[in-house]
């Protein structure tokens, strides 16, 4: 792991100077065709963070993340990731209609490692019901995904994204269709495997759940990045920035 | 019944078919293919009647075929919106090819029956060895790769961020579905194999919610046609292929009400 040390005007966090950095984005360009949609963004996650990435549709949020998952080519710059990075990701669509056949557990399970045979180990079915366990899901663990409600549908897929324990995880807009009461459920899950190490990153327009879950900020706008301490990011003034 | 060693060997081939098309059938709903599956069984008749004219026998006419053009067909067709006129194109071809081939060749219009409807009657033992290595081979090579296509098939998103090969895992069960065409088509018929790999798979995802519980659904479910389709063809003379048609399409009729009536 690359371990540096970050003066304090840079972190807002009080008691640790050694700070370990897992992914490290340096003067990134990146976009669809020749289109670059980010332009020059440098910024890094270190271990524990929850780095909200903010700003408005069609700023670029996605295409960051698309790149930093290696699904979309960069254009220039750098991406580094710690030794053997682990990454769970919760994507933002999911083709998950009414007629999905999949329990809640079966469903999670899919992403047990990918090996050559077909049955569960013992260790990999305590592995799911811990999950469910940890992300609320077990009593309702055998009903069909299709069926659940979108909150209870968002938890299926962090769990699922969780279940190989991942070092970092990226939830992109996993609140944005959700209640409420829904979308603190759903970041109170997530806010305690922040508490055991996992670094989060989380995409969202929304500047309320930002500055309660985030410690940090990666703002995206029309006209470059800002970024900081999550007591700094700036309160939204024009509609729509929420 | 089973005095009869055609009997016999219609019951063994059509039990390994019934295995085979039950696996496979349960990841050809969950990656939506039916239509493409359709597809294959008319490239297997265009095939199987080039086999016939080319002097072969008509499996490795059929496999020759079937495998060639499910790697084209899934390469076309890899857009969905596109995905219905590429297939509704080749299936068109294939048919006129079946049929010219057909015309071409020397055999009576019998053979052409047998080959679009499936026939019980004159399965050697030969072939039915012929059969259980296909399908040995397809129910290997699925459990190999069973835990990414499981996924790829029930969450290609999820598969494809977690880094799972799509292309490659769908390649591979493309070919994989060629091979089980040409396999069930030996008794069903061509032109009705994909009811065993459609409607079995179709049915069991009403009654239970696990991928491995569906699997075993779909298995009976096609197992119950083609052992009830043999045993109702052998005393009533009629079509096997006709029962087996018949049986799938109640079983499917009766997962659609009991999903309506129990489970909503």
């Amino acid at each position: 792991m690359d371990a540096k040390t970050i003066p304090p005007s840079r972190t807002n966090s009080r008691r640790e100077i050694l700070i370990i950095a897992i992914l490290t984005v340096d003067s990134l360009t990146t976009g669809y065709g020749d289109q670059p949609i980010v332009k020059d963004l440098t910024f890094d996650v270190n271990e524990g963070d929850f780095l909200v990435v903010i700003g408005d549709n069609g700023v670029g949020k996605t295409t960051l993340i698309r790149s930093l998952l290696g699904l979309l080519p960069i254009m220039s710059g750098t991406i580094n990731y710690a030794d053997d990075l682990r990454i769970g990701y919760v994507p933002q669509f999911r083709n998950i209609d009414d007629e999905y056949p999949l329990s809640i557990r079966d469903f999670v399970a899919l992403n047990l490692p990918q090996r050559p045979f077909p049955w569960i180990t013992k260790k990999e079915h305590r592995a799911i019901e811990r999950m469910l366990r940890l992300t609320n899901l077990t009593t309702i663990a055998d009903r069909p995904l299709g069926l659940a409600s979108g909150g209870e549908k968002q938890r299926a897929y962090l769990a699922q994204a969780l279940l190989r324990n991942p070092q970092l995880l990226i939830l992109d807009e996993s609140t944005a269709s959700l209640d409420n009461d829904m979308k603190y459920e759903l970041l109170n899950v997530v806010a305690r495997f922040q508490q055991s190490g996992l670094s989060v990153i989380f995409v969202t327009h929304d500047w309320e759940l930002a500055t309660e879950y985030g410690n940090r900020f990666l703002r995206l706008t029309p006209n470059g990045a800002s970024s900081g301490p999550i007591n700094e990011l700036p309160k939204p003034t024009v509609e729509g920035a929420k | 019944m089973l005095a009869l060693s055609f009997m016999r060997h219609a019951f063994v081939a059509g039990t390994f078919i019934a295995i085979v098309s039950g696996l496979i059938g349960v990841f050809v709903v969950a990656r939506g293919l039916p239509f493409l599956t359709h597809t294959l069984s008319e490239i297997g008749f265009a095939g199987a009647s080039f086999a016939v004219f080319a002097g072969w026998p008509a499996l490795n006419g059929m496999i020759l075929f079937t495998m060639l053009s499910s790697i084209v067909v899934g390469q076309m067709s890899i857009k969905r919106s596109r995905r219905e006129a590429v297939i509704s194109a080749v299936s068109a071809l294939f048919l006129g090819l079946g049929i010219l081939f057909l015309s071409l060749s020397s055999e009576t219009a019998s053979s052409a029956t047998s080959i679009l409807f499936g026939s019980v009657v004159g399965i050697s033992i030969h072939e039915v060895w012929e059969l259980v290595v296909l399908s040995a081979i397809v129910l290997i090579v699925t459990m190999l790769i069973y835990r990414p296509l499981k996924f790829d098939s029930f969450d290609d998103i999820g598969a494809r961020v977690t880094g799972i090969p799509s292309t490659a895992i769908s390649v591979v069960f493309l070919l994989l579905l060629a091979l089980s065409v040409s396999v069930a088509a030996q008794i069903v018929g061509a032109l009705l194999m994909f009811i065993l790999l459609t409607l079995p798979a179709a049915s069991a995802k009403y009654f239970t919610h696990g991928v491995a519980k569906m699997i075993v659904l779909s298995i009976l479910f096609s197992l119950v046609g083609t052992w009830l389709g043999l045993y109702l063809g052998y005393l009533t003379n009629w079509p096997v292929s006709f029962f087996i048609a018949l049986i799938e399409a109640v079983i499917y009729a009766s997962a659609l009400l009991y999903q309506k009536y129990y489970v909503e």
